[in-house]
């Protein structure tokens, strides 16, 4: 979409449009849910964004392997069954390995199957393309996701307990409970948007001016 | 009486949509039209009723008895899959009126995190069946009352300039926002 597809490839382009220019919660305001349901702990907003990257790619890898197989009527439900198995697959892998954050993230970690990014990708792109492709598209939107993630979990935690990691920074800080509490992580997310769309248009513009020069 | 106090938790100061940010895609893309939102919000309430229900029986008579828990995700998504499909083909059938009203938002439904949410959260905190049918029910309304008002909100819209940058989805955040924690306030209602 934007100018630089030049020197590389079609598919990096993608990558790296679906980390930034079509990022799945600034721009298509996708899966939403999770992102400010668990943004309230640095740690668990990684894990979160690392867990959705996880399933996003091996989801994506699995029906596009598939792809040629799958009749049509039925695609959704098969979508929707090997997400929810690779979901169940995370969700095992963290009880065991990380249950503090397992239990802190609770059901959020189930609703990765409702996350409109995962069935949005294997709809789009991952059903009409080859594997390579579509992991790397998947990854691009994982990561973008991620991004988010750990952009709100910064400010949240940081602005709640003055710590990062649950390690405390700022000694003596006093804490904005409006940033652990629901109307904060709206508040938080819709600051995040508007800082987003204005170095977007500035991008923009100045991509604009550099291509023709316009009269405004 | 505690079924009433479930009803009125899980719709008022434990708001779905506010508190546990559920729903959201829906949320913002459809609280254009208070129409729209209206019937989104019926069609919610209505399957996660019967999914929840359908979801509870599944799994206390199911899933339990064989040791299989960790199926529930897979389980639930097909039956919640397969009652949506199943209510759309009845309502166009047999209540076409209804199916103009509300029918056309059930394919969307399946993968509304609300649906699967309510059956989670259901299974987390151990509700008993008529505390399950009390939670799905209060979870539908009070996502229904937030959409709905988030619609007549966003009417009201055409008469502001809110920041430029913000956007649609952006502005409507914000609004949520300010719903949420004017819903802060119920909280110590029920106490």
């Amino acid at each position: 979409m934007s100018g630089s597809g030049i020197r590389s490839s079609k598919a990096f382009a993608t990558f790296v449009e679906n980390i930034w220019s079509s990022n799945p919660i600034f721009v298509m305001v996708l899966g939403v849910c999770s992102s400010l349901a668990v943004t309230t702990m640095l740690a668990n907003a990684l894990v979160m964004g690392l867990s959705v990257t996880f399933v996003l790619c091996v989801s994506s890898l699995l029906i596009s392997l598939v792809r040629k197989l799958i009749p049509e009527q039925v695609r959704l439900i098969v979508f929707m069954l090997i997400i929810s198995t690779f979901v169940i697959t995370v969700d095992l892998i963290l009880r065991i390995l990380l249950p503090d954050v397992s239990k802190a993230l609770g059901p959020y970690i189930g609703l990765i199957i409702t996350n409109c990014n995962l069935m949005g990708r294997a709809e789009a792109y991952a059903i009409k393309n080859p594997p390579g492709r579509s992991v790397l598209d998947s990854l691009g939107t994982g990561l973008g996701y991620t991004l988010v993630l750990l952009i709100l979990g910064f400010m949240r935690e940081l602005l709640a307990s003055g710590s990062l990691f649950g390690v405390v920074l700022l000694r003596g800080w006093t804490s904005w409970n409006l940033a652990n509490i629901a109307p904060g992580a709206f508040f938080l997310l819709a600051s995040v948007i508007i800082v987003f769309n204005m170095l977007k248009r500035k991008k923009k513009t100045a991509v604009v001016t550099a291509d023709k020069p316009r009269q405004r | 009486m505690s079924l009433v106090l479930i009803v009125l938790a899980s719709a008022i100061t434990n708001n779905i949509a506010l508190t546990y940010f559920l729903g959201m895609c829906p949320f913002i893309a459809i609280s254009k039209s208070l129409r729209g939102a209206a019937g989104m919000g019926l069609a919610v309430t209505v399957v996660v009723v019967l999914t929840t229900v359908a979801n509870y029986l599944a799994y206390y008579l199911i899933l339990v008895p064989l040791r299989i828990e960790f199926l529930a995700f897979v389980v639930f998504i097909t039956i919640i899959a397969g009652i949506v499909q199943m209510l759309e083909i009845l309502v166009e059938r047999y209540l076409p009126s209804l199916y103009g009203i509300f029918g056309i938002f059930l394919p969307l439904i399946t993968v509304n995190c609300v649906i699967l949410a309510v059956s989670l959260f259901m299974i987390l905190r151990e509700y008993s069946f008529w505390g399950t049918v009390a939670y799905s029910f209060g979870s539908g309304f009070g996502w229904m009352i937030a959409i709905t008002a988030m619609a007549g909100l966003r009417k009201h819209l055409a008469f502001s300039a809110p920041v430029k940058n913000l956007g649609d989805a952006g502005i409507t955040i914000v609004l949520a926002g300010l719903m949420a924690l004017a819903f802060l306030g119920f909280q110590g209602m029920l106490a």
